[in-house]
C-alpha cells in the first residue's frame, strides 16, 4: 500500500531545487508534496509527484542522483490534534519514525501525513486499526 | 604463459653487456651535449667536469643535475641539441604545474621512442593480430602519438581515436573488436563504468588488455578496471622530458615497470643531498637520456619518489624495475606538517567502496591549515536519511585519519561534479598563500 516518494541529492547552490522542479513541469507532472532536509554541505529532496516513474527518468538522464523510497501517507481530518494522534498509534506501538512531512488537499477537508518509517507494513497496520485511512499511489494520482 | 619480446637482445640483455651499451653511449651523448648545448657546456664548467672525465656509467654521478627550473630556464631552444632543420616534432607538457615544457624530436628521437612503447605493446601481448584502440589525448600530449606509434611499430590495426567522447570510443571498441586499450587509468575506469551502465558484462568486451598510464593509480584501481572490462591492466611510465610514455613498461609479471635503460639510464638519488642511494633505496628517480639526439636530458630529476629493483624477473627481461611512483616530490601536501599524498586519499576511497572521484581542498584560516575532501556520492550509498549521509561522511574522515594522521573535513558531492577522466583530473586546490 506504501506510496513512492522521489529523493533527490541535491548540492546546496543557488537554483538547484528551481532546475529541478522546472524539468518536472516541462513534462507535466504534479509535485503534490515537497520536503528538504539540509545540511550545510547538501540537501535531500523529498517529493510526492502524480508521475514517479517518468519524473525519475527525467532526473536520471539529467544526471541526478536519485532514489524512490517507499513511504507511508495517512489521511488525517482537518482539525486540531489529529496529527498528534496518528503519532500517538506509531509511539504506542513502538515504531521508529525517520522523517515526516504534511500537505492539503486542494478540495477536501483533509490533511495528508507523509511518514518514513523501518516497518512500513507494521506502521499501515497500526494506523489502520486505530482508524486512520491509509493513502494509496491511485488516492496520490486522484488528488 | 609464452614470452614475446619486440627487441629480444635488448629486453633480456646481460648486465655486463647492458653496461657495456651503456658507457658507450653516455661517452658519446655526453660529448654530444657538451658541443652543442651552451647551457649545459655552462652547468658542465660550473661543476668542473669535462667530457672526457666520462668514461663510462660508473662516472655518471660527477656530471650535475637538470631540473625543471632549468627547463622552464632554457625555454623554448636553450636545450636543443641539433639544428632545429634535424628536428620533425615537438610535444609539450601540459603545464599542469604551470611550467610548460617543450621537448624537440628528430626522426631518430621518433623511431626509438616508438620501440618504446611497442615493447610495452608486446609485453602485454599484442601481437600485429590485435585492434588497438590509443584513446589517450593525440596532439601536444605525448600519450596518443607515443601509443599511437608503438602500435604501428607492433603491426598492430590501430584506432587513433583520441581521448573523449566515450559513446564513439564504445561504438568502435565493440564494432571493430578492439583487443588492446591505451589510456588513462581513470578514463579506463570510466569507460568501464559507462559500459557497465549500457549493461555490458566482461565477458562481452573484446578487449584482452589495457596500457594504461600519465597518472598516479592504486593497486585496487587496477583490480577495478581489470574486473569490468574483463581484461589484464599494465602500467606505462613515462614523461615528456625524457620523450613520452613507454620510459618504462609493465610485464606479465605486473610486479613494477622494466625501465627500457639501452636508451634511459635511471638513478635513485636522495632528494636533498643528491647523492646517488643502492638498489633498493626509495629516493627521488633521475634519467638520463642515452642516445636521444634532440633533446637529451642528463641526469633530469624527475620529481617521482621511486624505488629500483635488479630482481630477476619471470618474464625473462633483464632490464630494471622501477616500483609505481609513490608519489612526487612536488605534489605530496604537507597539511598541518604532516606528508599527505593524494594517491593515499584514493587508497582510503577504493577500499571503503566509493569510486575514486575526489578533490582535496586546502586553504590556510588563522594560521591554521583547513583540509577538505570533497568526494562524489555513488548510487550504491545514497539513502534519503541525513543522519545517514552525515555518517558516511564521518567514516570516510575517520579512514582518512587512519591513513594520514590528520582529520580531514569530508563533503559528499553530488556524482559527476568533479572534473574527471577525459583531461587530467584537478585533485588537489591549493589555497594558502605562504610567500
Amino acid at each position: 500500500m506504501a506510496i513512492k516518494q522521489l529523493t533527490v541529492f541535491v548540492e546546496n547552490r543557488q537554483g538547484t531545487i528551481a532546475t529541478i522542479t522546472d524539468l518536472i513541469s516541462a513534462h507535466n507532472i504534479n509535485i503534490r508534496a515537497l520536503s528538504i532536509a539540509e545540511t550545510e554541505d547538501f540537501g535531500i529532496l523529498r517529493l510526492i509527484v502524480n508521475d514517479e516513474n517518468t519524473a525519475e527518468k527525467i532526473l536520471a538522464e539529467h544526471g541526478y542522483l536519485i532514489k524512490i523510497t517507499d513511504v507511508v501517507g495517512v489521511k488525517i481530518s482537518d482539525e486540531p490534534g489529529k496529527l498528534s494522534e496518528a503519532l500517538k498509534v506509531l509511539d504506542e506501538n513502538k515504531i521508529n519514525m525517520e522523517y515526516l512531512y504534511a500537505f492539503m488537499a486542494r478540495t477536501e477537508k483533509h490533511a495528508y501525513v507523509v511518514i518514513r518509517v523501518e516497518d512500513n507494513g507494521a506502521a499501515e497496520s497500526a494506523l489502520l486499526n486505530a482508524g486512520f485511512k491509509i493513502v494509496t499511489e491511485a488516492d496520490i494520482c486522484k488528488l | 604463459m609464452t614470452q614475446n619480446y619486440y627487441q629480444k637482445e635488448i629486453e633480456t640483455m646481460s648486465a655486463e653487456d647492458m653496461k657495456k651499451l651503456q658507457s658507450e653511449k653516455l661517452v658519446k651523448q655526453v660529448k654530444h651535449v657538451y658541443e652543442n648545448v651552451p647551457y649545459y657546456r655552462n652547468l658542465m664548467d660550473e661543476k668542473g667536469v669535462k667530457p672526457e672525465d666520462i668514461k663510462g656509467i660508473d662516472d655518471l654521478h660527477k656530471l650535475p643535475f637538470i631540473t625543471k627550473a632549468d627547463l622552464r630556464d632554457a625555454y623554448p631552444y636553450g636545450l636543443l641539441a641539433k639544428p632545429l632543420e634535424d628536428c620533425v616534432r615537438i610535444q609539450s607538457t601540459s603545464g599542469t604545474t604551470g611550467r610548460r615544457v617543450v621537448a624537440f624530436y628528430t626522426q631518430k628521437d621518433i623511431d626509438l621512442w616508438e620501440e618504446c612503447c611497442a615493447r610495452a605493446i608486446v609485453a602485454a601481448g599484442g601481437t600485429k593480430k590485435d585492434v588497438c584502440q590509443v584513446a589517450y589525448g593525440y596532439g601536444l600530449f605525448t600519450g596518443g602519438p607515443g601509443l599511437n606509434g608503438g602500435s604501428h611499430k607492433v603491426g598492430c590495426l590501430t584506432l587513433p581515436m583520441s581521448s573523449g567522447n566515450t559513446e564513439r570510443q564504445i561504438q568502435f571498441m565493440m564494432d571493430l573488436n578492439a583487443t588492446i586499450l591505451c589510456c588513462t587509468p581513470s578514463y579506463a575506469a570510466y569507460i568501464g563504468e559507462t559500459l557497465k551502465e549500457q549493461g555490458y558484462k566482461p565477458e562481452d568486451i573484446p578487449l584482452k588488455a589495457g596500457i594504461f598510464g600519465a597518472e598516479p593509480w592504486t593497486e585496487e584501481m587496477r583490480r577495478g578496471i581489470e574486473e569490468v572490462l574483463g581484461i589484464k591492466a599494465y602500467d606505462i611510465y613515462g614523461l615528456t622530458e625524457t620523450t613520452g610514455p613507454g620510459v618504462s613498461f609493465e610485464c606479465s609479471e605486473q610486479t613494477g615497470m622494466h625501465i627500457n635503460e639501452d636508451h634511459f639510464y635511471a638513478e635513485i638519488i636522495d632528494p636533498d643531498t643528491g647523492e646517488v642511494l643502492p638498489e633498493g633505496s626509495k629516493g627521488e628517480l633521475v634519467f638520463t637520456s642515452l642516445d636521444k639526439e634532440a633533446f637529451p636530458l642528463l641526469r633530469y630529476r624527475t620529481r617521482d619518489i621511486c624505488v629500483l629493483s635488479r630482481k630477476k624477473c619471470s618474464c625473462g627481461r633483464t632490464l630494471v624495475k622501477m616500483a609505481k611512483p609513490m608519489g612526487r616530490t612536488d605534489d605530496m601536501l604537507i597539511i598541518r606538517g604532516v606528508n599527505v599524498f593524494p594517491s593515499q586519499i584514493e587508497t582510503v576511497l577504493l577500499n571503503e567502496g566509493y569510486q575514486p572521484n575526489y578533490q582535496i581542498v586546502v586553504d590556510r584560516v588563522k594560521n591554521t591549515d583547513t583540509f577538505e575532501v570533497n568526494v562524489e556520492m555513488t548510487p550504491e550509498k545514497f539513502t534519503d536519511k541525513v543522519a545517514e549521509i552525515i555518517s558516511m561522511e564521518k567514516s570516510l574522515a575517520n579512514a582518512m585519519k587512519a591513513m594520514l594522521g590528520i582529520n580531514p573535513a569530508v563533503h559528499l558531492v553530488a556524482p559527476k561534479t568533479i572534473a574527471r577522466s577525459e583531461g587530467k583530473a584537478v585533485r588537489v586546490i591549493d589555497k594558502r598563500k605562504l610567500i
